[in-house]
């Protein structure tokens, strides 16, 4: 099972004959996900050559979708032109299939381009948007799998637990967690850490949840708006498997942006402690250090008898 | 990105919104002459800094910190009085709630025209988070602190969300115009400013616009009497006059050169530097060397792809605060292989002549050949192979409290 991205996934590449798509949909091909081509203006008929083999490009989204029947498109292209290449592909999805996955990896959109690519993508219902400014989806396979972002491949094994966060490398370090207690991932999602989004930490914690594959879940948040809040909240009346947090950025000074554009403490609202606070009222097992989010998994698969 | 208000007025203005007349001065002889060509009996001589709360602040001279004057804004009645407010704002430092005890220089003058006031409100566009949108917010307790008004009368903040598919729609205006209490002449001059502000947010790429206060005067017009507004910097690259807006004086040297070269870094009070990849790793970071007892000196992230080159500008950044006594890097390799850091990691201390203590941590890819290249060298470096060894390492070198 895994959520929204199977192990075989036929995937597309928005920006293939790109520095950073052409680099990215390579270690994609090299880890065993199903490539099936991909996209650039201009660049239709010619193809890219990603670990010794050929892949066709098109000029539009439309005609990729028609002709591979893909099921998921992951985006590399530069920010002035992403929230289009998001909607582009929202509406040809929307248009061949009634369904579709999104993933935007490129970081620095304008975030008003963004408010309307959401509400274009939210528009479509069959339509999922992960990102933007994202490392994107994986769900590791027996051997090989689907990777769908920027995530080293070689760090993941298929399991059962699920991991979401707004935060790439800290995705990384949880996932390596969960390996140092022999533990494998079903699916581990960035979500990124832009103010306006597409999916988000509900959307994530209800597919873990109705997913058999996934046990646990790991959750991983950081300063800014109260998302975080919010699924622990939602979490405590609607999620049954144990959820292991972390919040990052309890040293961040207020009224600073650290990095992420979302990550920022504004009037006194959105601090690490707070979230925190609202993890563990919704009986979330809170890591306070991330090298510790393996033994406090461990903890809790023991104390819900699954280990 | 935040501009001065003044600034702020002239965008307004371009946009067709009501404000006062008024003149951008940095010398008390302009003020003075500004003065004279506004006319009017009445002005306001305004401190320009990017920091909320300046009416309410204090001056201070800037070496020897002796008390000069209370409040950035001052209402004037006469030419002396506008030339003593002058002189004792510009060159002096504005400490207010907002900037911290350090303050702000005040290199900045506003001497604005004064008009017959009927009430002052709030009001307030930005993109929220929660609904994905541009929420305008309104209230009619204009001149206070909006977070207060919020805690204690939330009822009298009513909220607008626009709905970006179609815009802002006619029976919105009407709708949060009539919840301030506005009618006819007024109530239709509010409809076309807030369509006008709505139009330049979204053209402009604001991340926020805020007006305190907003006001209707006795002839019914409704007038910006003042502007905070800030720029979303992720779409920079389609304004180009937004490098003239820019008062490089306003923000941190060190932080300016580290974006030009791909770093994000913020100056913290401790003595533990961070070089890590990735934001939230670099939040976690400094948390946990927190969590051990040390204070991190800085945030830095040297993004996904961060090269030799990059290294070792991080490092000189890092060093350039003098209350760095030890650095401690942290690179999960996903994109950015661990050699190629530990590559960088050698040759920057070579090149900087390091000596303060240097805790490094890798993992990801080729994590292995770049644990070798840092055990190979003859630098005092120390390995650590998980964040909290790394985090315990630091403090427990540079002497911190266990």
């Amino acid at each position: 099972m895994a959520i929204w991205i199977e192990e075989d996934a036929k995937v597309l590449v928005q920006g293939i004959t790109g520095k950073q798509g052409m680099f990215h949909a390579d270690k994609m091909v090299e880890y065993g996900t199903n490539i099936v081509g991909g996209c650039t203006p201009g660049k239709g008929g010619q193809s890219v050559e990603l670990q010794g083999k050929e892949f066709p490009v098109w000029n539009g989204m439309s005609d990729a979708i028609k002709a591979t029947d893909a099921d998921a498109t992951v985006i590399y292209v530069p920010p002035p032109f992403a929230a289009e290449a998001i909607m582009e592909a929202a509406d040809a999805f929307d248009s061949i299939k009634g369904e579709g996955v999104v993933v935007c990896i490129t970081e620095g959109i304008p975030t008003l381009d963004m408010v309307k690519a959401v509400a274009y993508v939210n528009n479509r219902p069959g339509i999922r948007l992960i990102g933007p400014n994202c490392p994107g989806i994986i769900t590791p396979g027996e051997s090989g799998g689907a990777k769908i972002g920027i995530m080293p491949g070689h760090i993941h094994a298929k399991g059962r637990i699920g991991i979401v966060s707004k935060s790439g490398t800290l995705t990384y370090e949880a996932v390596a967690q969960t390996m140092s207690i022999d533990e494998g991932q079903s699916t581990c999602i960035g979500i990124g850490g832009d103010p306006v989004n597409g999916t988000g930490f509900i959307e994530c914690l209800a597919a873990f949840q109705a997913d058999p594959q996934t046990k646990a879940i790991i959750m991983i948040g950081e300063i800014g708006g109260n998302a975080e809040q919010e699924a622990a909240a939602w979490a405590a009346q609607n999620v049954t498997k144990p959820i292991v947090g972390f919040v990052a950025g309890a040293t961040a000074p207020p009224g600073k942006r650290m990095g992420h554009a979302g990550a920022i403490i504004s009037g006194g609202k959105g601090t690490a402690e707070e979230k925190f606070e609202a993890f563990r009222a919704a009986g979330i097992a809170c890591a306070m250090d991330p090298s510790e989010l393996g033994q406090v998994l461990l903890e809790s698969l023991k104390s819900a008898g699954l280990r | 990105m935040n501009i001065h208000e003044y600034q702020g007025k002239n965008l307004l203005r371009e946009h067709n919104v009501a404000v006062l007349s008024g003149v951008h001065c940095t010398t008390v002889e302009q003020a003075l002459a500004a003065y004279d060509a506004l006319g009017s009996k009445v002005v306001a001589v305004k401190s320009q800094i990017h920091a909320g709360g300046r009416g309410k602040g204090t001056l201070y001279h800037p070496e020897t910190r002796a008390h000069v004057m209370d409040g950035g804004v001052k209402i004037a009645f006469s030419r002396d009085e506008v030339e003593s407010y002058a002189t004792n704002i510009l060159g002096n430092i504005l400490v207010t709630i907002q900037t911290g005890d350090e303050g702000k220089v005040v290199n900045n003058l506003y001497i604005e025209a004064g008009c017959d006031i009927a009430h002052e409100y709030y009001l307030a566009l930005l993109v929220d988070r929660d609904n994905k949108s541009v929420l305008i917010m309104a209230s009619t307790e204009g001149g206070m602190d909006i977070e207060e008004v919020a805690e204690h009368t939330p009822e009298r903040i009513h909220k607008v969300v626009v709905d970006s598919n179609v815009g802002l729609l006619g029976f919105q205006k009407r709708d949060l115009g009539m919840a301030l209490g506005l009618r006819s002449v007024a109530l239709k001059a509010f409809s076309k400013m807030l369509a006008n502000m709505y139009n330049m947010f979204v053209s402009q790429d604001c991340a926020m616009v805020e007006i305190n206060p907003l006001v209707r005067t006795g002839n019914d017009e409704i007038v910006a009497l003042d502007s905070k507004i800030s720029f979303d910097e992720n779409a920079e690259f389609r304004h180009k006059n937004w490098d003239e807006l820019r008062d490089l004086s306003e923000e941190e040297d060190v932080e300016i050169r580290a974006k030009e070269t791909g770093l994000s870094y913020v100056k913290l009070d401790g003595n533990i530097g961070c070089l890590v990849n990735g934001a939230g790793l670099a939040m976690a970071t400094m948390d946990v060397i927190k969590l051990y007892g040390g204070e991190p000196a800085n945030f830095l992230d040297v993004g996904g792809g961060a090269d030799e080159e990059q290294v070792k500008t991080a490092f000189s950044i890092i060093l350039e605060d003098p209350n760095v006594k030890g650095i401690l890097v942290n690179i999960f390799g996903g994109i950015m292989r661990c050699d190629i850091i530990a590559r960088g990691v050698i040759a920057a201390t070579e090149a900087l002549s390091l000596e303060v203590p240097l805790v490094v941590r890798l993992a990801g890819t080729n994590v292995e050949e770049g644990k070798k290249i840092l055990d190979t060298s003859t630098l005092n470096i120390h390995a650590a192979s998980d964040l909290a060894e790394g985090a315990q390492k630091i403090v427990a070198l540079i002497g911190g409290e266990e």
